[in-house]
């Protein structure tokens, strides 16, 4: 009988680098100083590790294939290393092979580690669809020249087109979760973008892909986070605080919403099957009154919208009176991207999942500085890779 | 009966003016015409106007009946690559034909057209298609850039409801270098006009058609209408005068609305004719280029069957002004602008051929596949039925989503993502009879596009990858035409 993951794993260790654009520091860099963070607050030695999971996910640009660069740069001691993969949520991705691992029995202390270095690439931006082949040899030939804000672009339109509001109050509701962001991230002395932004600032902003505009979008970025997991019995060993992983769940498209014409592209249907998943694995029944804080994908602002409502919070085509009443602003309800999100934090694909654990994980701890959040005990992470109508999403759960 | 069962055009959207020309160029060539042409868009070619023309032509027509396919062009973008083997492919053709490029001359497409015919009459094909355009470029400053429009048409012979029987034809074929380019140039090279003129078109086309009154005891009076090309409206109504030829028989070249389109131009001009004619109309042609060669139709009954075509009137009216010089010498390569790394990567990645091979009737004939359980069909095509519920292994069937028309369901202007000329516009769309999947758009400005407004799609060229030599064709989505 197949059981949950609930309370199995323990995260006694996190670390994280910088994000932004680091044109002083290699992958190797990023790797080598996101380990040290993660070794010192874990308070184990190399030798302690029983294996390794690495996300990274552009390798032509980035880190190269394989998990060699990675083994070579920590000197790992020949122990098994797996590479992860799986768009942006590949930092998920890396630590669910640990955590599984370890649940599975086979190794007790195992190591997560997420990395992108995005800004060797030589332009802005991230590679289009088509270009390296980022969707198989037949989207080279079929898929349209399309950009990561294009493919969310046409989500805005068609949430906007579904429910009936206007341009302008559509980019209104989106510009007040950006704005959001921007003073979330002028908390944090880690994050890449540490600006205030208004509403005004956004709605104003240079169109990218029409209707969102330059502050719709988050950085392109470098960075790295890692996570040391061990088995839950054993994880008051190392610390009185451990973190204890509720549920990790991922659900991928099944072509339906690409090829079939039921989806809407007014939300994102991955994000909902994963939610309700987790939602069971975690034993959440009411999430809207249960959970402390999340930190969602949002790569572009009207993700972010759809987000609050496919994970069950907001009701569906309704999300902007909660954006309205600030509900997930850092005094609201339930605050989401604390440490800036991917708007303000920056995205460097990799180490974005674990990104989000590491600051509901300092939260949990009492450990957030200006940011920390009153009594905060169950988090949830959203980590989503691909675009709207072809994608796959990985929701975490953390807690006491 | 042999002759011309269904016709059809392409008129590209882009129309640039002379004044436009000249105001970048006047300081170098004093010559202003009156008028516009019509250019290519920055993702067509010859092979996509031809596949554009041929689409129009086979609108409702049964296609697995076409024996051959004749391409006549004197600037395909292969040398070695049989542009007839991507039009007949793209066109969804079968395979166990016989096809041919004609190529090199402007008057090849005449030569073709009567060949088309002489295998048909052969009984050696029950009906035979032809696909006729150019996209020649004239330099900077030149005549020729005044002079040269693009543009396509295509024909589909047989001796089944003939609406144009070819009732005769006779050529002159000489080695005339009054006009010529090398294989190794991008433009060609033209003797004075006066050359040209005087030993080339007002000699060529006259004897020709005089050859052919004779071969077959005609006088000029015994057509309705008199269709041949010219470099200019003057030159053109002296050949008619030489001929004696009435004004009202003069079919209009169109030299102030389309251009001279090369070998495309005769053809198109005879498709001109045939949305005027009626039963019973005699209709005499002739080419220009090396020679001439002349021929002569007769119209029948059938042709009260074409008149819900798109035709000449519709696609020049579907235009869109070209009002930037910069643009159109960009659009042709002959201005260099920055792509940045994004775009030259986005051209320059080696293409899978092999899997273009595998899948070539997905990509150029947009043949997707129908699930034959549950009727949904599917783009790209599927093996595992994409229906909720469905789930059906290997039992699919082709179906072809070119013709087919749809709804925009959702779009955006993309100003990051690398175009020619941005925006890149791209959205989702909802076939009619099911199936949906994302494309580029193209002839279309993002604030004409509204979520919900028919589509229909037409066949581009995808990028141009220059170091490989290699040309990617695939098909995009516009506003519906009609």
């Amino acid at each position: 009988m197949a059981e949950s993951i609930k309370d199995k794993v323990a995260i006694i260790g996190m670390g994280c680098t910088k994000f932004g654009e680091l044109w002083d520091k290699s992958p190797e860099d990023l790797i080598i100083e996101a380990y040290k963070e993660t070794m010192e607050d874990a308070g184990i030695e190399k030798k302690d590790i029983q294996a390794a999971w690495l996300g990274s996910h552009l390798d032509d640009i980035s880190i190269g294939r394989g998990v060699i660069i990675f083994s070579m740069a920590l000197k790992l001691p020949f122990i098994p290393v797996t590479r992860t993969e799986n768009f942006c949520a590949t930092g998920t991705e890396a630590l669910r092979g640990a955590c599984y691992a370890v649940a599975s029995g086979a190794y007790d202390i195992a190591l997560a580690l997420g990395v992108e270095k995005l800004k060797d690439v030589g332009y802005a931006g991230l590679p289009e669809s088509g270009n390296l082949n980022m969707e198989g040899t037949l989207g080279r030939f079929t898929t349209p020249a399309r950009t990561a804000p294009g493919a969310y672009a046409m989500m805005a339109t068609g949430y906007f087109a579904k429910y009936g509001l206007s341009p302008e109050d559509g980019k209104r509701t989106l510009a007040k979760i950006s704005s959001k962001s921007h003073h979330n991230g002028t908390l944090n002395p880690k994050a890449h973008l540490r600006r205030e932004v208004s509403v005004e600032d956004v709605m104003k902003a240079p169109i990218i892909a029409w209707p969102l505009g330059l502050y719709d979008c988050c950085g392109v970025s470098d960075g790295a986070a890692a996570a040391i997991v061990t088995r839950a019995d054993m994880a008051k060993n190392f610390r009185p605080d451990p973190v204890y992983v509720k549920a990790l769940q991922i659900a991928a498209s099944s072509g339906e919403e690409l090829l079939y014409t039921d989806y809407d592209y007014a939300h994102v249907e991955t994000t909902y099957r994963a939610g309700i998943a987790a939602y069971r694995e975690a034993g959440i029944k009411n999430p809207r009154e249960e959970l402390s804080m999340m930190e969602t994908h949002d790569c572009f602002s009207i993700n972010e919208l759809t987000q609050y409502e496919d994970l069950g919070i907001s009701p569906r085509g309704r999300a902007k009176e909660d954006v309205d009443a600030g509900f997930f602003n850092i005094d609201g309800k339930i605050p989401n991207e604390v440490d800036g999100g991917l708007k303000c934090f920056g995205h460097p694909i990799g180490a974005s999942g674990l990104r989000m654990v590491y600051e509901i994980y300092k939260q949990l701890q009492g450990k957030a500085g200006p940011r920390q959040l009153k009594d905060p005990k169950i988090g949830l992470t959203h980590n989503m890779g691909g675009t709207p109508p072809s994608c796959v999403v990985a929701v975490g759960i953390v807690g006491l | 009966m042999v002759g011309i069962i269904s016709y059809g055009v392409h008129i590209p959207w882009h129309r640039i003016s002379h004044k436009t020309i000249s105001s970048a160029m006047g300081w170098f060539n004093a010559a202003s015409p009156p008028g516009e042409k019509a250019v290519a868009n920055y993702d067509e070619d010859s092979i996509t106007m031809a596949v554009s023309a041929g689409m129009d032509c086979l609108d409702n027509l049964e296609r697995e009946k076409i024996d051959g396919l004749y391409f006549a062009t004197t600037t395909s973008p292969y040398t070695e690559r049989q542009g007839a083997g991507i039009i007949a492919t793209a066109l969804d053709i079968r395979p166990d034909i016989r096809i041919a490029d004609f190529a090199h001359s402007t008057k090849a497409g005449t030569t073709a057209l009567i060949s088309a015919c002489e295998v048909v009459k052969a009984e050696a094909a029950k009906s035979m298609m032809l696909c006729a355009s150019d996209c020649r470029l004239g330099k900077p400053g030149s005549t020729q850039e005044h002079i040269y429009g693009d543009g396509g048409a295509a024909l589909l012979m047989g001796d089944n409801m003939v609406i144009a029987s070819l009732e005769g034809y006779y050529s002159l074929s000489y080695d005339f270098t009054g006009e010529w380019r090398a294989s190794w140039e991008d433009f060609g090279h033209s003797l004075e006009d006066r050359f040209v003129q005087d030993e080339g078109h007002s000699k060529f086309i006259p004897q020709a058609i005089s050859g052919l009154l004779q071969k077959y005891q005609l006088s000029i009076k015994d057509f309705a209408k008199v269709i041949y090309p010219g470099p200019s409206a003057r030159l053109h109504a002296a050949i008619g005068r030489r001929l004696g030829a009435e004004p009202e028989q003069i079919q209009d070249p169109m030299l102030t609305s389309v251009g001279n389109t090369g070998v495309a131009h005769t053809l198109i001009m005879l498709v001109a004719a045939l949305e005027e004619a009626k039963p019973g109309d005699r209709l005499l042609v002739a080419s220009y280029g090396n020679g001439s060669d002349a021929l002569f139709f007769q119209v029948t009954e059938e042709i009260e069957n074409m008149k819900d075509r798109r035709g000449i009137k519709d696609s020049l009216a579907l235009r869109k002004e070209l009002s930037n010089y910069e643009k159109y010498v960009a659009f042709r390569n002959i201005l260099p602008v920055e792509k940045g790394i994004r775009g030259e990567k986005y051209e320059g990645y080696f293409t899978p051929l092999a899997r273009q091979w595998r899948e070539r009737r997905a990509i150029l004939a947009l043949c997707g596949s129908r699930c034959k359980r549950c009727g949904t069909p599917q783009y790209p095509p599927q093996r595992i039925c994409v229906k909720p519920g469905c789930g059906a292994i290997d039992e699919m069937e082709p179906y072809r989503f070119s013709d087919k028309k749809g709804r925009l369901f959702t779009y955006t202007a993309d100003n990051l993502s690398y175009s020619p000329s941005p925006p890149a516009i791209y959205g989702m769309i909802n076939f009619e009879g099911g199936g949906r999947y994302w494309f580029d758009f193209t002839d279309c400005d993002a604030d004409s596009l509204k979520v919900g407004m028919p589509v229909e799609m037409i066949f581009r060229r995808k990028y141009a990858d220059k170091e490989h030599g290699m040309n990617t064709y695939f098909w995009k989505a516009i506003p519906v035409r009609t």
